[in-house]
């Protein structure tokens, strides 16, 4: 019973963050009906960059603030160069150019950094507060991500930019018509979509170790996650990453060993998708002929 | 003066026209489906490629992007409305402000939005894809107006809606524009319901211009009353 | 088929036979893999290109005809060249009842399952219980093939990477060939129709769930043959060579090559086969990155991949040329 309660809050702190990436990745998705898979490299460097910056003496906090900003002008700058020459070609060929900057941001951190594991300091205490069930730094993870998704919502649902941003992604051309600079709004939504990934990135390093393949399984959980919430649902993410997360380490721990928890995972997921193919939340699309 | 001069050589579409508007006028564009009206709502406001100039308020705004033309003021409500489906009325409202600044002022005109239609103010909170046909012209004409424009481009604004629904709407529009000496330019397959509402037409077929005048001249003219009025 | 394409190929075709005597050995055996991968992409640009199912996953297909020859030389005994039309039977079987459950998911769904496909497989491989017949994670090694005796009693003397070269280029003109006729004549038409108008397409009476799934055990079949020349040709299988990257630079190889487009497989497997090479001369210290950068310009200078590029270029010099508009270039209908 023990061990089932310390897999579930394990599970949660790891959900906390495919439920983050996930995110990351229905806003884009929502915006341009892409997943961008290099999402999880994004993350990566920037979580290298808190680490360099803490390495270097900045207290913790301060760096956390400042690699959050870094990431958001970082997702900017990537949709306004590399992403917007190809937006009017063909999905694959987008697809391809997502992949190859997971290959660059992969291949190029580990030039800098090279491959060997460093430890990434969490800026919760060592000692688990609440019994012995969850560890400081999971319940941080969690509470973390949740502030994360609260401001998120709140900004999207309560501010006019946030207000122009989903009306950006539903309908660019009707937002033009009210004066909404579309191609702004994109970059914005990636560099929101750069910041939330980096603060998952660097809620997960103290956990797996900081190294450039660290993120490949978690993007891909995420990916996961968000298809089983139901791909244009951000609540869906959400609770998509949190089974998921919950899922992995159930399965992990009991049934399957950690070898193939991946791949029994992932049967799993798509078990749900084949009988509910929108995932759990999503719209299912009515499309007219 | 804010007069709008256009001249566009679209090889698709429209074939070199020339037009002007009065500040302050309402000038209907009628002609049958496929003359190029909406195409021609579409080049002022820089949705389709043109060649030739256009001006408005005195600067030309031919080339430029879409939404530098609407932040100089001219509105336009596309036809099939361009309502944001999964957005609440409000929401939609709002949007339609975003470009201005002064809070007050935006409220204000919120309000007003909501005594020109009470039925929009009775489903402000209601996702804008469940309105029915009419309440969504309703709420792309108010939308438009948020904008505090200069200058409203109107595609087929009776489409689909019950011709009393269609006369509350015509009304409403000119009073807006004796009241806040907007411009409109209205595009109509309904030339007389067009012709009732404006003080100036032009008409096309197949992508020119073929007559131009006051809605009068062209109310009296038989080859319009024979071929658009029906009589 | 006009006389200029017949030309082209004959010689494309001089060529192909050209080369491994005036190459080197290790050249020819790049090119060989060249032919397989060219194979394997075509399998893809079936399932993809033409049908619009993406998959995420074709490693998988590859490595199970990889390890269907492997273990029928391996453990049974059976020569080299019989293994092929048995991977590809097997694959092809295998492919067909994936693509039966894949019906229900369309475009991300059915590449999160493809792509979780692709990730299982060299767990699976890896399976302590499957160890005996695949060999675990040493997997297995296997004979290199001689040039069959009666080339040498016939005074030319082929060593075994010429031989081996040719032996491919023989089975992927096959491939090539059957492919050409499959998606030139009502098959490939159904196919297109699905991907663009699947509903406008099942009005008209095609059957949408056959072919589909069609799609899929063909496809998977021409991968599974092209991982079968390919284990011969290296001799060697082993679970971390099909991992999720082969599937991933499968999916690259088609779209720089060009979708939907059969002379795309040829391009994409060069791009897949010489440009890490030429990466990692680039630069030694971050190889995959100089790579990304390739894909990147490719796809920004030829969106369509190189064969849409090479459509273009051409139709616009028939314009110069006869001064009046050209019917587009064949590929499919």
């Amino acid at each position: 019973m023990e061990a089932i309660l310390h897999q579930i809050f394990a599970g949660l702190a790891t959900g906390g963050i495919y439920a983050s990436l996930a995110l990351a990745l229905v806003m884009i998705y929502q915006a341009t009906h892409l997943v961008n898979f290099a999402q999880g490299e994004m993350a990566m460097f920037t979580t290298y960059i808190a680490w360099s910056l803490i390495n270097a003496g900045m207290p913790y906090w301060a760096a956390f603030l400042l690699t959050v900003v870094f990431a958001f002008v970082f997702g900017v700058l990537l949709e306004r160069l590399v992403i917007r020459p190809v937006e009017n070609a063909p999905v694959l060929a987008v697809v391809v150019v997502f992949i190859a900057l997971l290959l660059i941001l992969n291949s190029v951190t580990g030039w800098i950094y090279t491959y060997t594991l460093k430890s990434f300091p969490s800026p919760f205490p060592q000692q688990p507060v609440f019994g012995k069930y969850i560890s400081s730094h999971e319940l941080g993870a969690i509470g973390i991500t949740l502030v994360v998704l609260l401001l998120l919502y709140a900004f999207f649902r309560f501010t006019p930019l946030g207000l122009a941003m989903r009306a950006a992604a539903q309908n660019p051309e009707s937002s033009r018509l009210v004066g909404i600079r579309v191609g702004w709004m994109l970059a914005l939504g990636w560099g929101l979509a750069a910041a939330v990934g980096a603060v998952a990135g660097m809620m997960v390093a103290p956990i797996v170790y900081l190294d450039p393949n660290m993120m490949g399984g978690i993007l891909l959980y995420a990916f996961a996650a968000a298809l089983v919430g139901g791909i244009d649902n951000p609540w869906g993410a959400v609770f998509g990453g949190f089974l998921v997360g919950v899922l992995e380490n159930l399965l992990g721990a009991f049934v399957i060993g950690n070898e193939l928890k991946l791949s029994v995972a992932l049967v799993l997921i798509i078990g749900v998708l084949l009988v509910r193919p929108s995932g759990f939340f999503g719209k299912v699309h009515v499309t007219r002929v | 003066m804010r007069a709008l001069r256009a001249t566009y050589g679209q090889t698709r579409v429209l074939h070199g026209l020339d037009f002007a508007l009065e500040k302050g006028s309402i000038t209907a564009l009628l002609g049958a489906n496929g003359a190029g009206k909406t195409t021609t709502l579409r080049a002022i406001c820089g949705m389709v490629k043109t060649q030739g100039e256009v001006r408005f308020a005195g600067q030309r705004i031919d080339g430029r992007a879409t939404e530098d033309i609407v932040r100089l003021g001219v509105a336009h409500v596309p036809d099939g409305r361009g309502t944001f489906a999964h957005l609440s009325t409000e929401e939609n409202l709002r949007l339609g402000a975003y470009t201005r600044k002064e809070r007050p002022a935006v409220e204000a005109d919120l309000e007003r939005m909501y005594g020109y239609f009470p039925r929009l103010k009775e489903r402000r909170r209601q996702q804008a894809g469940t309105l029915s046909g009419g309440e969504q012209q309703m709420l792309a004409v108010s939308r438009a107006l948020m904008l505090s424009p200069k200058l409203m481009l109107l595609d087929e604004p009776s489409f689909g809606l019950a011709p009393l629904l269609v006369t509350e709407l015509f009304d409403i529009l000119r009073r807006i524009n004796v009241r806040e000496q907007i411009s409109m330019l209205l595009v109509e397959q309904n030339a007389a319901m067009a012709l009732q509402l404006a003080n100036s037409a032009y008409l096309l077929e197949t992508g020119r211009v073929v007559l131009a005048g006051s809605s009068d001249d062209l109310k009296r003219d038989d080859a319009v009353r024979r071929a658009y009025l029906g009589y | 088929m006009n006389r200029k394409m017949l030309w082209i190929l004959a010689a494309l075709a001089v060529i192909a036979l050209i080369l491994p005597f005036v190459a080197t050995s290790y050249r020819t055996f790049q090119l060989t893999l060249v032919l397989v991968y060219a194979i394997a992409l075509l399998g893809l640009n079936i399932l993809t290109g033409y049908n619009g199912q993406i998959s995420l996953g074709h490693g998988a297909f590859y490595a199970m005809g990889a390890y269907c020859t492997a273990i029928l030389m391996d453990k049974l005994g059976m020569p080299y060249w019989a293994t092929v039309p048995v991977a590809g039977a097997v694959c092809l079987a295998v492919g067909f009842l994936f693509g039966l459950p894949a019906l229900r998911l369309e475009g991300l769904y059915l590449a999160l399952a493809t792509f979780a496909l692709g990730v299982a497989m060299p767990q699976l491989l890896k399976y302590k219980a499957l160890e005996p017949w695949t060999g675990g994670v040493q997997g297995i090694v296997i004979a290199k093939p001689e040039a069959p005796a009666l080339f040498s009693r016939a005074g030319i003397a082929l060593d075994p990477d010429q031989w081996l070269y040719f032996f491919t280029l023989a089975v992927a003109a096959l491939m090539f060939v059957l492919g050409w006729n499959l998606l030139r004549g009502r098959v490939g038409r159904a196919l297109v129709a699905i991907r663009d108008q699947h509903i406008a397409a099942e009005a008209m009476g095609v059957n949408s769930a056959l072919y589909k799934s069609l799609a899929f055990g063909v496809s998977a079949m021409y991968t599974g043959v092209a991982g079968a020349l390919g284990a011969i040709a290296v001799q060697f299988v082993a679970p971390d060579s099909f991992n999720i990257f082969l599937s991933i630079m499968l999916l690259v190889g088609i779209v720089i090559g060009g979708l939907a487009s059969i002379s795309g497989a040829l391009w994409g497997a060069l791009f897949i086969q010489f440009v890490p090479n030429i990466a990692d001369e680039v630069s030694k210290a971050a190889p995959w990155a100089i790579f990304g950068i390739f894909m990147i310009l490719f796809v920004y200078l030829m969106p369509t991949g190189v064969a849409g590029a090479l459509r273009q270029l051409l139709a616009r010099a028939g314009k110069k040329a006869h001064n009046q508009p050209r019917p587009l270039k064949e590929e499919t209908p």
